[in-house]
């Protein structure tokens, strides 16, 4: 049976992408911080999909550790899916650079990180999948959450590059962009409906464009066209917009 | 975040916080923070029993923990609702102990309404199969009860509609069979005394239930519908069936997409609906072999069926009377009946002994009727309750948006050993509902 690997598995979002994959008999090794939370996930995977599931202690902004977390897993996962992330809070994040580092390091120097060392063990292995869950709030800096946009920009652009070197060694990365999406994470924010995900949506949108071998992944089709408007209004005149 | 909140019968509506949570320790910050939190599962309680200040969503609390497939034993989060579990139990040839007549809710709903079934007078209510369960309590601390321990929490909590604290955990025992079919039969029946002539008849069915017409006059009062049922063994299977006896072909949903204007449901068509249904059954007898899902959930095959009561929504009243109060069942059949406002779907049943603190069935006669809310519909509840309390009967709490508190207080025999249960873990109505602040629960 192949394997994924869900970096940052707690949140709603790798949830849902455990369940997908566990219903397509993928076995699912769970990483994240807090490993007692995760056990009933593990648990919940091996009752409903009769798959093999872990529990592994990880960190994201503990850099030294990556290496042999990734090394001391019990089987080389086929896939490795890096659902991390950290919204923070734009205002705090102004003022206080506490806040600041963690959004920049959870949302791009942890992936980053960990990541490389997933691209090592499969271009020598010449095969593996890494799909990372950046943002639609990485395409343009807006004043709302540019902290959190800047690191998700260059988190995207991390993965293009990976995309780009991995190409020749049969490796495939793809770059999922949600949209805003229905999750603890966004729970005490108002967000349009029709533009909302489920995480089930964005998992089985993962999924499939993951069998497809896509690149970049719009999650709710509309945000492509939204982020297209909005890249292309002059800066002249976006520099003056409330967003 | 504030949502606009409601529960099956989109009445009341109201707008409040709703936040969800799938960890412990996040369920327990947020409880530690906050009073007026009224823990919800998938919102299928008609009334405002899970609405409150600030409502916690429970359905993503939803890990199925263990399932011991030797046993028939589920240990899950109590969010999850059932039509997960079914899933994952009837291949492996368990079923439900107790199921009510939607498969949507949740396991902790279930324990907090203590749901009951058409199987009630041979198995009981839901909390009768329960192991144990775990309570997140106003205090912080998760505490495990159960039959043999904690045993007042435990009573307190099945049908304590989620005033002792927060359901996270439920373990409890499945019903072995061997098929995923049910061997129906149905049977006419003229009138009233007639079905109950008939309940007693089939009694030894595992399952059974009536749909009554509450609209007739004269002879034809009470003309009925009894429809029994048992698991049905590989043997009584047609050959296609027996291939895979526990699977059931899929079947496609039909969803009410919007409210439907409120007349569409007027006298005239409820008439006509009962008239079509009673017709439907040509025969005096009807036996056949059908797949649990029509035979358990024949609404959940329509998608928000709510909805065809319109936006200004709909009660449902279910009532219970012991079985010497026939009389009592008779009256407030003919109250219903005179004032023709009454329901699409009615349904009759006979519950069996039930000895528990707070929750709603008793040995005796049970109906259930929706009401589409209109101008002197609470009124006529109000008369409806006294003649309910006059013959010792109760309502359902689970149904409940509107019962005045005198009436629940004096419904029901336990009410102050269970309000001072409550206290007791709840001291500072840090667990309230809109239902508890108006029936002085936890006031």
């Amino acid at each position: 049976m192949p394997t994924v690997l869900l970096l940052g598995a707690g949140s709603d979002m790798a949830i849902a992408l455990a369940r997908k994959y566990a219903s397509e008999k993928y076995d699912v090794q769970l990483a994240g911080r807090n490993t007692k939370a995760l056990e009933p996930l593990m648990q919940d995977l091996q009752v409903r999909y009769g798959v093999n599931a872990s529990v592994h202690a990880f960190d994201a902004t503990d850099y030294n550790s990556h290496a042999s977390f990734f090394h001391s897993l019990p089987v080389i996962p086929d896939t490795t899916i890096c659902v991390f992330g950290y919204l923070g809070d734009q205002a705090t994040a102004q003022q206080n650079w506490q806040e600041a580092a963690q959004i920049i390091h959870t949302n791009y120097t942890g992936a980053v990180s960990i990541l490389n060392i997933a691209a090592e063990t499969y271009e020598k292995a010449g095969k593996g999948t890494i799909i990372g869950i950046s943002s639609v709030a990485g395409e343009r800096g807006r004043q709302s959450n540019y902290i959190y946009g800047s690191a998700k920009a260059g988190f995207t652009a991390y993965l293009s590059g990976l995309r780009n070197r991995m190409a020749k060694s049969n490796v495939h990365v793809m770059s999922v962009l949600p949209g805003f999406v229905n999750t603890q994470m966004t729970q005490h924010l108002k967000l349009p409906p029709l533009l909302t995900a489920q995480p089930e949506d964005v998992a089985n949108a993962i999924r499939k464009a993951d069998k497809g071998r896509k690149n970049v992944l719009y999650v709710k089709w509309q945000w492509k066209f939204i982020m297209l408007i909005i890249k292309t209004i002059p800066e002249a005149i976006f520099k003056k917009l409330s967003l | 975040m504030q949502k606009r909140l409601s529960n099956w019968g989109n009445y009341p509506v109201i707008t409040s916080e709703e936040n969800a949570f799938t960890q412990e320790d996040q369920l327990k910050r947020y409880v530690a923070a906050h009073k007026g939190i009224i823990a919800r599962g998938n919102g299928r309680c008609y009334g405002d029993a899970s609405l409150g200040k600030n409502n916690v969503s429970m359905l993503r609390y939803d890990k199925v923990l263990a399932f011991d497939v030797q046993q028939g034993i589920l240990d899950v989060q109590a969010g999850v609702t059932l039509d997960q579990l079914l899933e994952i139990i009837v291949p492996k040839g368990w079923f439900l102990p107790v199921t009510p007549g939607t498969k949507y809710i949740t396991v902790g709903g279930a324990v907090a309404s203590d749901v009951h079934g058409k199987n009630h007078h041979v198995d009981g209510t839901f909390s009768n199969h329960v192991i144990d369960m775990d309570v997140l309590l106003a205090d912080g601390t998760v505490m495990t009860c159960g039959p043999d321990r904690h045993t007042d929490l435990f009573q307190a909590t099945a049908g304590g509609m989620g005033l002792t604290g927060i359901i996270t955990r439920v373990k409890f025992t499945l019903k072995k069979i061997s098929t995923a079919y049910i061997r129906q039969s149905q049977f006419k029946a003229a009138n009233l005394d007639e079905v109950l002539r008939l309940f007693d008849e089939y009694k030894h069915y595992t399952y059974s239930m009536a749909w009554i017409d509450c609209l007739q006059k004269g002879d034809s009062f009470g003309r009925s519908i009894l429809i029994v049922g048992e698991h049905a063994t590989p043997e009584e299977l047609n050959a296609q069936q027996r291939k895979a006896p526990l699977t059931i072909p899929p079947k496609r949903k039909l969803v009410v997409p919007f409210n439907l204007p409120s007349f569409v449901l007027n006298k005239l068509t409820v008439k006509a609906f009962n008239a079509l249904y009673y017709a439907k059954n040509y025969k005096k007898e009807m036996h056949k072999v059908i797949p649990y899902e029509p035979f358990f959930y024949p609404l959940d095959a329509i998608l928000h069926w709510n909805r065809g009561y319109g936006k200004a929504g709909f009660v449902q009243y279910q009532f219970v009377l012991s079985l010497d109060q026939k009389e009592g069942l008779v009256a407030i059949m003919k109250r219903i009946s005179e004032k023709g406002w009454g329901s699409f779907l009615t349904v009759l049943k006979v519950f069996g002994p039930q000895d528990s603190l707070i929750s709603f069935p008793m040995e005796g006669y049970t109906l259930a009727m929706d009401f589409p809310v209109r101008k002197g519909l609470f009124e006529f509840l109000d008369e409806l309750d006294e003649i309910v309390l006059q013959y010792g009967g109760r309502l359902y709490l689970s149904k409940d948006a509107r019962m005045q508190q005198q009436i629940f207080w004096k419904s029901y025999p336990n009410a102050q050993a269970f309000a001072d249960i409550v206290k007791q873990y709840n001291p500072e109505a840090r667990f309230e509902s809109l239902q508890s602040a108006r029936l002085l629960l936890t006031k």
